[in-house]
């Protein structure tokens, strides 16, 4: 009975969308609904297993992973060390914040034509955009996780003798560590975002290129199984970034309840 | 960096378990334009508890960290063991009014904070020493307050110090937690033989643990009563309620009695209702 419940209720969020799924398939296959416009469910799953298996999809993924990845560590490593820097030195504090503060409100995405003339349409301009729109989240979140640690606690270390390394190590770091790994969520969902433009504007390859590819010859359901890929690898990012979260924060009281 | 750490190690071996002579001279203390101690002159003998009581905002906590070094005195000195100058002496450790543990580490590596790699195994004993050998593994968020606090002074004593200043560590603890705590903190002293100071403002608790009551108004050394109660001390006894009303009644300003003689028969059990909060 309660097991029964139990999956009920598990089930349950799910119902929705394979209803919705199952309407579309049906839309489709009665002639309702072009696939000019949008092609059957079992269309995309033909289209992933028919590119899966000449191994082109997977090309594309990976070349698009990577991206995001480099640009992820150049844009976020940058991110944290100045958000380190300014947050525990008052200098550098003056010296840049309020110059990054003014950057920040440029979205990224407005760069694009000024990345072009720089960089071309190359490796380059995607791994430039990427890093940009992942830094700041970053570099924000550790700058005020820093500042928002308990000054009595920096107090207490000192006077128990730690030297700065120490402090850095005992205190400081795994004081701001909430809030850096909430700006590391942040600038995921980000990194995605803006892969996807610099992709769909210029790219030879990438999940991006396939589906501007597959626009040209109206197949829209690799359109549709590269959108859906993006999605995927979206979530993907944000559960490794929540297991990141439930890993190093198990000593917050908000997490241990869940271990 | 490695020479003071070295030189830190020699003094704080040199200091164990003598404890160190505390000699306040003419100290001032002004925030802005408001001073919070003038002129005062306290002289503390090695070894010695001292209690220091006073309302809140007299200044007996800006005493306290004036000594440890966390404030820096506006005119004066404060020699620690014949040492002064900027900074904490490395023989004296500082339990705060919160426990202060790091929310992020497990309650032993809280205790071993700022040890060497081979004095990591001495945090396991002085953990037992507390009574908490067997939550060394767990966050401090599972713990009590009163497990807490005892916690932070398992990391306070942990360094062996040779003076251990208290600011109000048993303020926020429950009246029994904070019995306990007491008879705690009077056994390891008493073991160690570091010099204590404890600011409290239950002169109760000033009356049960220290060598000397000082109390501290608008800045000034008022009252500087020594307790001459055998130890231990029992809180139901005719002189201890005497001595504690006597300060009491200073405290709050109102004409009171002398202490009496000490009572040769101190009463054996532990009489609660005899207890009292000042302020």
């Amino acid at each position: 009975m309660t097991l029964k419940t139990s999956l009920l209720r598990q089930l349950a969020p799910w119902s929705l969308p394979i209803l919705l799924l199952a309407f579309w398939q049906a839309a489709s296959s009665f002639g309702w609904l072009s696939t000019r416009i949008l092609p059957s469910p079992w269309a995309v799953v033909a289209a992933f297993i028919a590119l899966s298996a000449s191994g082109e999809l997977w090309q594309h993924v990976q070349v698009s992973t990577l991206r995001a990845l480099s640009g992820f560590v150049i844009g976020g490593g940058l991110g944290l060390l100045l958000g380190l820097l300014t947050g525990a030195l008052k200098t550098a504090e003056t010296l840049l914040d309020s110059t990054l503060q003014m950057i920040r409100n440029i979205p990224p995405l407005a760069l694009i034509p000024l990345v072009i003339l720089w960089f071309g349409i190359d490796e380059e301009a995607k791994l430039f955009l990427v890093s940009l729109g992942v830094f700041f989240p970053i570099y924000i979140n550790t700058f005020h996780g820093i500042r928002a640690i308990d000054k009595g606690l920096i107090e207490m270390g000192k006077s128990y003798g730690l030297s700065a390394g120490g402090l850095y190590r005992e205190i400081i770091l795994p004081g701001a560590l909430p809030s850096i790994l909430v700006g590391v969520r942040f600038s995921l969902g980000f990194m995605w975002v803006i892969l996807i433009v610099a992709e769909t504007i210029s790219a030879q390859s990438g999940i991006g290129y396939m589906t501007m590819n597959a626009r040209e010859f109206l197949q829209t359901d690799v359109v549709l199984l590269g959108i859906l890929l993006y999605a995927l690898l979206g979530k993907l990012a944000d559960v490794l970034a929540k297991g990141l979260e439930r890993v190093s924060l198990r000593w917050h009281p908000s997490y241990q309840n869940s271990h | 960096m490695n020479n003071d750490a070295l030189e830190q190690q020699a003094l704080r071996q040199a200091s164990a378990g003598q404890g160190l002579a505390l000699h306040l001279e003419a100290l001032h203390k002004a925030y802005g334009s408001r001073p919070v101690l003038e002129r005062l002159d306290l002289q503390i003998e090695p070894g010695e508890f001292v209690a220091i009581v006073g309302r809140s905002g007299c200044g007996k906590s800006t005493l306290l960290r004036l000594i440890a070094g966390l404030e820096i005195p506006s005119a004066g000195s404060v020699r620690v063991g014949g040492r002064s100058g900027p900074g904490a002496h490395p023989g004296l450790r500082f339990m705060f009014q919160d426990p202060r543990l790091l929310p992020w580490r497990r309650v032993l590596a809280n205790v071993a904070l700022g040890l060497s790699p081979a004095e990591r195994p001495r945090a396991q004993e002085v953990l037992a020493q507390v009574g908490l050998a067997e939550r060394a593994g767990e966050w401090p968020a599972a713990l009590s307050g009163g497990q807490r606090q005892r916690v932070a002074l398992a990391r306070a004593l942990v360094h062996e110090p040779a003076a251990l200043l208290l600011d109000e560590p048993l303020g926020a603890l429950d009246a029994l937690t904070r019995i306990e705590m007491q008879q705690l903190i009077e056994d390891l002293w008493r073991r160690r033989g570091f010099t204590a100071v404890l600011v409290t403002h239950d002169v109760a608790e000033a009356v049960a643990l220290a060598d000397r009551v000082i109390l501290i108004e608008a800045g000034r050394i008022t009252l500087d009563e020594r307790v001459n109660l055998p130890r231990p001390r029992h809180r139901g006894s005719p002189a201890f309620a005497a001595l504690e009303e006597h300060i009491l009644n200073r405290v709050l300003q109102r004409p009171g009695s002398a202490p009496q003689e000490e009572d040769p028969h101190p009463a054996a059990a532990l009489d609660l209702d005899a207890l009292r909060w000042a302020v």
